[in-house]
């Protein structure tokens, strides 16, 4: 049988509360969302903390999505299942729902959140890999109050992140700009399961069809999901065709970083990160188009 | 720590330890063993209960995060003595072999038809794309599942 070891469980009320929690407890606490993936660490003793603080009862408070012309805003408490089923969200970022087709199951996508799939900082997290492509940007709450970082920031490691002992995730915000299309592919062994790689790919297009600017992410080749900016600086201003995704895969190949485990061999998943962001790259633009 | 939920309707109040998973404190605490407990890493599925008319695997949901809320076993899915049309369903298809999957499988599959009372067969098969079978390679699961939105849809007619 496999159970966490002993903690105390704490309830939140409010955002303020828990962050007063957080500050007097300190490393020995941390904020459980959906605990998909905190619990199984916790049973496998990889994690272990005096104190779990469930948010859970902030969702009326941090789960929303909110879709202005500018930007669009998603709480952190906001559930995988709320993500693929937002119209508007599907509607601004179809890479959103791309993504959320294949993470886990539907079952654990009732319960799992954004916010902590991103704070859970896995190299192979899907979200993650949305997040660096669409520039997300992380709002970050704590006793000297906000602070906003870029997704480069936030992941600082395998399974770390900027977020500090006394701070908790509250929102996502994602840059809307005119003539975006988006994408995600995965690969993965089984169904539900963690990537061997997987590519996101957003492109802006210009008026006279142009690629004004683009990004790719990449899940499960490297120590953090990985934003490729050679990739965007050899797109801009060319017109989209095989040719440019030809180079953007070979880019993608030769940037990662990928280590052969179970799931392939370093090889095979540079092959995949060159495909996938072939694939994801011509999808993001006919989507551009239409 | 003390703890207060609601299980198939019923108001419970128990003392338990923060680290309570909600699938033991079904079982052992409440003794509702018709929900069963797998692989504890919530790839099985058949610890599927409802949290809130929600599927969840409870092998993941500690049970102290329950509080105040609604939860619903297989033992509360028969109504007034009537089995579920999904509970039919299972009988009349052979939705099962050994048994073990099926409560969870239930659970979703009555969730589902909850949300879509006509899905198509991807649909079905999307639903309990999280859950494993090991006996009906999922065929008559399937089946079961449109006997159910069968039986229901002409029940309403009929009614």
């Amino acid at each position: 049988m496999q159970v966490p070891a002993p903690f105390e469980y704490e309830r939140a009320t409010s955002v303020d509360q828990a962050i007063g929690l957080l500050e007097r407890l300190g490393s020995s606490a941390r904020l459980v969302a959906g605990g998909h993936s905190l619990l199984p660490m916790m049973k496998l003793r990889l994690a272990n903390f005096e104190y779990l603080i469930d948010i859970n009862p902030l969702h009326d408070q941090l789960g929303y999505i909110r879709v202005g012309a500018d930007e669009v805003r998603i709480g952190a408490l906001t559930r995988h299942r709320e993500l693929l089923e937002s119209e508007e969200l599907a509607s601004a970022f179809p890479i959103f729902r791309d993504a959320e087709r294949v993470i886990a199951d539907p079952v654990v996508r009732n319960r799992g959140t954004l916010g902590g799939s991103l704070c859970q900082a896995d190299p192979s997290e899907d979200l993650s890999a949305v997040c660096t492509t669409l520039d997300a940007h992380c709002v970050i709450r704590g006793p000297r109050g906000e602070r906003v970082v870029s997704m480069e920031e936030f992941h600082v490691g395998p399974y770390e992140t900027a977020v500090g002992d006394d701070e908790i995730l509250i929102e996502i915000r994602l840059p809307r700009r005119p003539g975006s299309g988006s994408a995600y592919q995965k690969v993965e062994r089984r169904a539900g399961d963690w990537a061997v790689v997987s590519s996101g790919a957003a492109v802006w297009l210009a008026e006279d069809g142009t690629i004004a600017d683009a990004r790719v992410g990449l899940a499960a080749v490297g120590p953090n999901t990985t934003g490729i900016p050679e990739i965007s600086a050899t797109l801009r201003g060319q017109v989209p065709d095989e040719r440019v995704y030809e180079q953007a895969g070979e880019i993608a190949a030769r940037s990662c970083d990928p280590v052969t485990d179970q799931r392939g061999s370093e090889e095979y998943k540079r092959h995949l990160a060159d495909e996938l962001t072939r694939r994801t790259l011509r999808t993001a633009v006919e989507r551009a188009r239409s | 720590m003390q703890v207060t939920m609601t299980v198939n309707d019923v108001e419970v109040t128990r003392e338990i330890e923060g680290r309570l998973l909600l699938v033991h404190f079904l079982r052992d605490v409440l003794g509702l063993t018709g929900t069963h407990w797998g692989c504890d890493t919530s790839n099985c599925g058949t610890c599927v209960v409802w949290l809130d008319g929600e599927p969840v695997k409870s092998c993941t949901v500690l049970a102290a995060m329950a509080g105040g809320h609604e939860v619903r076993t297989v033992e509360g899915l028969s109504r007034n003595g009537e089995l579920d049309p999904i509970q039919e369903g299972f009988m009349q298809c052979h939705g099962l072999q050994c048994g073990f999957c099926t409560p969870g499988m239930m659970m979703t599959c009555r969730a589902l038809l909850d949300r879509n009372p006509d899905p198509t067969d991807a649909e079905i098969r999307e639903a309990i794309s999280g859950q494993i079978c090991r006996c009906t390679g999922y065929s008559t699961i399937v089946r079961s599942v449109r006997w159910a939105s069968v039986h229901e849809a002409s029940k309403e007619v009929t009614a």
